[in-house]
Formats: structure tokens, sequence, C-alpha cells
């Protein structure tokens, strides 16, 4: 097993360390991850139980082909956005040794 | 010959010199085992998005998505939004903490993470398991082109991409082919946009295309397709025989009669009916054979022999002409009426070897959905055993865990300076895939509307190849025909290079550096890759030459089912949950990936008829598309197995938990190949 590069400070509970600075990264990622979920889960609930949504014209395109093949994909890059800055936002927080120990690292 | 038939060669021919010269410019700047495994971590977020995306979009891609379009319609979009929308799944839950793990390969993640050398052994199987699986369908997809634009034979193609690929992967290493697979991505993107713009200039654009078959749901289009080039009354088809089934069969709809000349000697091993919708009623075909080929749109000739559905193998003595007719539904001698009219049939005709038949150009395509369930969802390819929902359901988890879970592609993450830049890539990972994956469906559109006698063929995986010659101009038809040829093989040449450095760095770094031979130098671990990259390249190349009568889609499905069910859970469990044990993460991905395939394997035998037991239309559904029960189970293996074992939980859990998910500025992480 490698040695982490740097000597951490003995005072440090790893535990609690590291717990926080995942579970607002966790959290972040499964706020994300629902939207898509929702959205690529509940197309086919729309094309079974509301063709008529899923038929409607427009611009020629059928509105769920339309979705699935033209508008799905800016829709999962906007999201990709969200999470990559709020990620750096949540990093820029954590990486300040001494914020950590304040909110809590330390005993 | 077609005119200028030369011209799809030149592309080719350019985009393997291209390679070649790439892979050597980039190996001269290659210089330590760190460049030549990771790329010395100094590549940009940009060209590393572009090797990633390069690297991904494969035959399946290129080709495979607008062939699978043109055939099922609707249904097939599901592949190109749910590979593009496995990366978000990378990007939320693994692209960092991979990264910042420090590892340079799954394996070495699988060890780092559970201090467990004989975990890592299990981990290397599966990265040449996986690997092997994906290269097959590359391998198929090089001979299939190889024989489409140059009438070589199958295996002239393999032997072309796999010894080029080879050759730069064993000389170049990780450096030389990020500039190859960075460079492919653009030329791919453009061999795939660039001529939609042409071709949709003549034959439609794209919302136009669809509309146009928004109007008469059994509308088929005619055998010659709605192009308006120079049109031969009748169109000759190779239908290959029993050995290639189920490719041997035409199905026809069937509410008018079809004249069909055949050669002397041809085989019809089959004559059935089918409508499934009607129970305990009886689809009634029949098959005139005529006295001799009469000419277009003539009543026929002398009768000679009729033949009812169910019949066969019925042999043809001199060449003459079939006609079918009168394919209606019956029950107890009447016909079934609906709306008012006898409900027509389908009738489908077996041929026992290969045969070139005739029939007239203004004919409906064989084999061709009518319009209204090719352009709505649940058409073909998910409503086939009677539960759409669920297949679409098990369709999507399976490629997006698939995805998230092919190791070919996490090894690139390594290239990446840092956990922030693993992220960035990602991002425009997606961006760039997004861009890509909007094409092929307009090709699929276009190749149903105007190029339909692929249909009849069986060969829709080659319309981004055939497609471009039914322009009036040959020569412009050919020089697009020779931009997309390129395309192709820069698909087929980029994914098999990265599969062949995963392959080769498996062999390398794992089992010589880690379990042969522990205290090997960086050096002759560099000596190791470049032997274990011919080794595998060969494999490679002697398994491409198996699976010639496989589909290319279907070898795909594969690979992305097996990593959807065993990596895809290791890698989400063991970067969140601190409480997974070796056993549990063991469990998981042997029990989840070891019954997806053979599930799998056993319903690709149910389908070319070597196993014939029954199955309820359920059970068929779940084996064939195994991700819905698969994931689940491996996850849950995971969690029982390792609250079972809590005592196997490394002590320093907390330090590699850190290690995965803080920042670099914390100083926590650390290189696994130093520089």
């Amino acid at each position: 097993m490698p040695e982490p590069v740097r000597a951490l400070p003995n005072d440090v509970d790893l535990a609690r360390l590291s717990r926080i600075v995942m579970r607002r990264q966790a959290g972040l990622s499964l706020r994300v991850a629902s939207v898509f979920v929702v959205l690529i889960l509940g197309l086919p609930l729309v094309n079974r139980f509301l063709p008529e949504v899923a038929n409607y014209p427009i611009y020629g395109f059928p509105a769920s082909w339309l979705f699935l093949g033209v508008i799905f994909y800016p829709i999962t890059v906007a999201l990709s956005v969200y999470f990559v800055r709020r990620s750096d936002r949540i990093e820029a927080e954590c990486k300040d040794w001494d914020t950590l120990g304040e909110s809590g690292a330390r005993p | 010959m077609i005119a200028y038939a030369w011209i799809p060669v030149l592309g080719v021919v350019f985009m393997t010199v291209a390679t070649i010269g790439l892979g050597l410019w980039a190996t001269q700047r290659s210089k330590t085992a760190s460049d030549f495994f990771v790329a010395g971590r100094s590549v940009s977020v940009f060209w590393n998005a572009s090797a990633i995306s390069g690297e991904y979009l494969s035959a399946a891609s290129f080709m495979g998505i607008a062939g699978l379009l043109m055939k099922n319609g609707y249904d097939a979009l599901w592949y190109p939004a749910c590979y593009a929308a496995g990366y978000l799944f990378l990007l939320l839950f693994i692209a960092g903490p991979l990264r910042r793990f420090g590892a340079y390969t799954i394996p070495d993640f699988a060890e780092g993470r559970f201090d467990s050398p004989a975990f890592r052994k299990v981990a290397v199987s599966f990265v040449l398991f996986i690997g092997f699986f994906y290269t097959m369908p590359q391998m198929k997809g090089a001979g299939v082109v190889m024989g489409a634009i140059l009438d070589l034979p199958y295996w002239a193609g393999i032997v072309v991409v796999g010894v080029v690929i080879t050759f730069n992967v064993a000389f170049g290493g990780m450096k030389g082919i990020t500039f190859v697979q960075a460079f492919q991505y653009w030329a791919k993107l453009f061999a795939i946009s660039a001529p939609v713009f042409i071709l949709a200039s003549v034959f439609g654009h794209y919302a136009g295309n669809l509309e146009s078959m928004r109007y008469s749901p059994e509308a088929i289009p005619p055998l010659s397709g709605r192009v308006e080039s120079e049109m031969s009354a009748w169109t000759t088809i190779k239908v290959k025989g029993a050995k290639d089934a189920p490719a041997n069969a035409l199905v026809f709809p069937g509410d008018h009669s079809v004249q069909i000349q055949v050669p002397k000697g041809a085989v019809i091993s089959k004559l059935s009916a089918t409508h499934p919708e009607t129970p305990g009623a009886e689809p009634m075909g029949e098959l005139m054979e005529t006295d001799e080929p009469s000419s277009l749109g003539t009543p026929p000739s002398r009768t000679k022999r009729r033949f009812r559905s169910g019949a066969g193998p019925i042999t043809i003595p001199a060449e003459s002409e079939l006609r079918l007719i009168g394919h209606r539904v019956t029950r107890a001698g009447r016909y079934v009426m609906r709306d008012g009219v006898p409900l027509p049939t389908t009738t489908k005709i077996e041929f026992a070897k290969p045969t070139e038949i005739r029939l007239p150009s203004f004919e409906v395509t064989p084999n061709a959905p009518p319009d209204g369930r090719w352009i709505a969802p649940f058409g073909p390819l998910t409503s086939k055993h009677g539960y759409p929902l669920l297949y679409t359901y098990s369709l999507i988890i399976a490629l997006i865990c698939g995805t998230a879970g092919l190791p070919h592609i996490l090894v690139r993450f390594y290239t990446n300076p840092d956990g922030r830049a693993a992220k960035r890539t990602t991002l425009w990972v997606m961006v760039m895939l997004g861009s890509f994956y909007i094409f092929p469906p307009i090709w699929g559109t276009m190749g149903r509307l105007m190029d339909p006698v692929l249909y009849a063929t069986g060969l829709t995986d080659r319309v981004v190849i055939t497609l471009p010659r039914k322009l009036a101009s040959p020569l412009l038809g050919q020089i697009l025909s020779a931009i997309t040829s390129a395309g192709a093989f820069a698909a087929f040449m980029s994914t098999f290079s990265g599969l062949l450095v995963s392959m080769s760095g498996a062999l390398a770094h794992d089992i010589y550096g880690k379990i042969l031979c522990p205290g090997a130098s960086p050096n002759s671990r560099m000596r190791m890759f470049k032997f274990a990259a011919v080794a595998i390249g060969a494999a490679s190349m002697a398994l491409g030459f198996l699976v010639e009568s496989f589909d290319i889609a279907m070898m795909v499905g594969w690979a992305f089912a097996i990593a959807a069910c065993s990596y895809f859970p290791l890698l989400l469990l063991g970067s969140w949950w601190r409480g997974l044990t070796k056993y549990g993460a063991g469990c998981g991905m042997l029990g989840g990936g070891v019954l997806s395939l053979c599930a799998i394997v056993t319903s690709m035998l149910l389908d070319k008829k070597v196993l014939t037991f029954s199955v309820s239309p359920l059970m068929r559904s779940l084996m064939e598309q195994p991700a819905i029960w698969g994931v689940p189970l491996a996850l849950g293996l995971m969690v029982i197995v390792s609250l079972a074992t809590a005592k196997a939980v490394p002590s320093d859990v907390d330090l590699k938990m850190l290690r995965l998910h803080a920042p670099e500025e914390m100083g926590l992480s650390k290189n696994y190949i130093e520089h």
C-alpha cells in the first residue's frame, strides 16, 4: 500500500474528514443523476402511455424523435457543465486544510 | 464495374498512411516509460477528450448505428443517446475519483483499494475478456468494409487493420496513439457530417424525410428508393444461404402479388406465412411457379406448380419466375376480415444457398418494416419478444452502465494530469460525442428512403458506404463514399488501438510487472508491452477470422453487458462505499459478469438455432438484454457479501476514501508510475 505523499497532521480524524469531503460531492452527483434518470427513464413511459405527445409534430419531427435524436445531447452537456462548475466550487472550498479543520475534521 | 470505384480505395489508403505517419511522428517524442504507458500525463484536456472520443467511436458507432436505425427505426436512437449518456455517469461518479486514486489500470485500482493481489488477477482477467469481446466486432467491421469497397476477401481487411495498428501500438505506446486517436476523432466527425450536407441537398433534409413517413403507416419504400436517378426495371438481390440464417430470408408484406425471377437450381428451403396477432388463424400464402420468365407486369404464363405456405424444400429445376400471391389470413377456410377487407399476412421465403434473384424495382422492399412501425417507438427491435418496455429499459441500463465500465476507456482517465482535468475531459467528450451522434440517424433515415435494397440483402450496416453512390453523379458519389470509407477505417483502427493498449498494458503492467516479475524495471516492462502488443494483435486477428457470421451489434452488446454487470458495480461501490470488501467485490463481479454472459450466449445460440429448447418470451427478453437484472444482481451481491465479511474492510479505508475524493491540493494523491 503506497503511503500518502504528505504526512497528515496527527490530530486529524480521517473518518470524519473523508466523510466531509465525500458528502457534498455525493450530494451533487446524486442531484444531477436524478434529473437525468427521470428524463431517460421517463421517456419510454411517455412513448408508451402518451403517444399523442410522443408523436406531436415539431418542424416535421415527431416530438419523441426530436428529443432523443437531437435535443438529448445538449441536455446531457448542460447537466455536465452544471456538475463540473459546482464540483469545482466544492473542491475549492474543501482544499483549504484549515477551514476543514474548523468544520470538524479535528476533534 | 462501377465507375470511379478506385476513389474509395484512395480514402482508405490515405487514412492508413496518415495513421502510420502520425504514429511514427508521435513516437519520436515518446521517451520515458511514463510517456509510454500514460502519455506522461501531459496531454491537454482538449486533445485528451479528442483522443477518448476517437477511441470510443468504433465500427459500431460509425457504421452500426446508421445501419441499425435504418433497419429498426426509432428504437435504434437509444444506442447513440445512451452511448453518449454513459459518459454523464462516468463524470458524476467515476472519472474524478478514479484519476485521483493514482492507479494506472483498473487492476491497480482493484488491488490498491482492497490491498489484495489476488483480486488483481480477477480484475486483469476481465480486462482481457471484455477486450477480446470488443475486438472481434471491430475486426469483423474491417473485413466487411474491405469487402464492400475493394472486393477483397474477408480476411484481407482484418490483416491490413491488424498489422497497421499492432505496429503503431508496439512502437508508440500510449503517447503515439493519443495523437493518432485525436486526429481520428476529427476525421470521423468530418466523414460522418460533411457528406450529409451534400446528400441532404439532393435527397431531402432530416425533418422533411421523417415527415414524409408520417402519413401512411403501412407504406414501405420501393426497392428503387425514392431517388430520381436512372432506374432499371429489375433489381438484382444477392440472398445469402441457410448458413447465414436469418439473413437468408425475404419477408414480403401480403397485400399484392410479387414477381420473383429465380435462377436454375435455386432451392427454397421453406415457404411460410405468419400473422401473429390472430391466434387460431391460418395464414394462406401461395407461390406459383410459371413456365418461363415473363416481362415486367404481364400476367403469368402457364402455371407449372403451386405451393401453399408451409411447403419446402422446393427445388427450381430451370430458370423461372415465381409469383407470390394472395397472402391472406384464413380461419376455417374463410378470410379473416378486418375493417371490411381480408386481413393480409406476411410471407417469408427462405433460401437454402446463396442465390441471385431479381425483383421489379417498383416493388415494395422485402424485409423493410412499414413507415408507421419504423418511425414510432417500440418497433421491431424492442417488441420482438413482446415486452417492449422491459426490453427498452434493459437496453438503456446496459448501454449506460456498460460505457461507464469499459476498461479501454477507463484507462484513458489516467492520462489526465489531475482529477479536475479528468472531469473537464469527460465534459468535452460529451460535447464531441453529441456532435457526432446527431449524424448517424440522419444517414439511417436517408438510407431507408433512398437505398432500401440494403434491407433485402441484409447489408444495412453498409449504408454509410453505399448511400452516396445513389447520387446522379458517379464521381461525386464515389468521392463521398471515399470519405465515409476513410471514416469507417479510422473507426476500427482507433478503437482497436485503444483495446490493444489496454490489453497489452494489462499483460505488461499487471501480469508481468506485478504478478510474474514484481521487481521488473520500467524498461523491461516497456519491452514486455511491445511483445504483448504483437501477441495480442495476432490473437485478435485470429479471432476476427472466426466471427464472420456474427452480427457487429450483437458482439458489441456482449462486451457492454459484461462490462455493465462487472466493472461498473466495482467502480461505483469501490469509489463511494467504504464498506465494500474484496470478497464482496469479487463475488459481485464474477456473479454478475458470468451470469449475464451465459444468458447472452444462450440467447445467441437460440437465435442461430444451435440450441432449440423453448423459452417463454419474458425469459427470452431477459436473456437477450440481461442488464436489467445483471446490474442489480452484481450490486446486491457486492453489498450482501461485503456486509457478511465486514472484517475484511481495509484498516486504512478512510485514507483510501480521502485519496479518491480529496482535491490534489490536499496532497493525498500519489501517482502509481513515477516520472
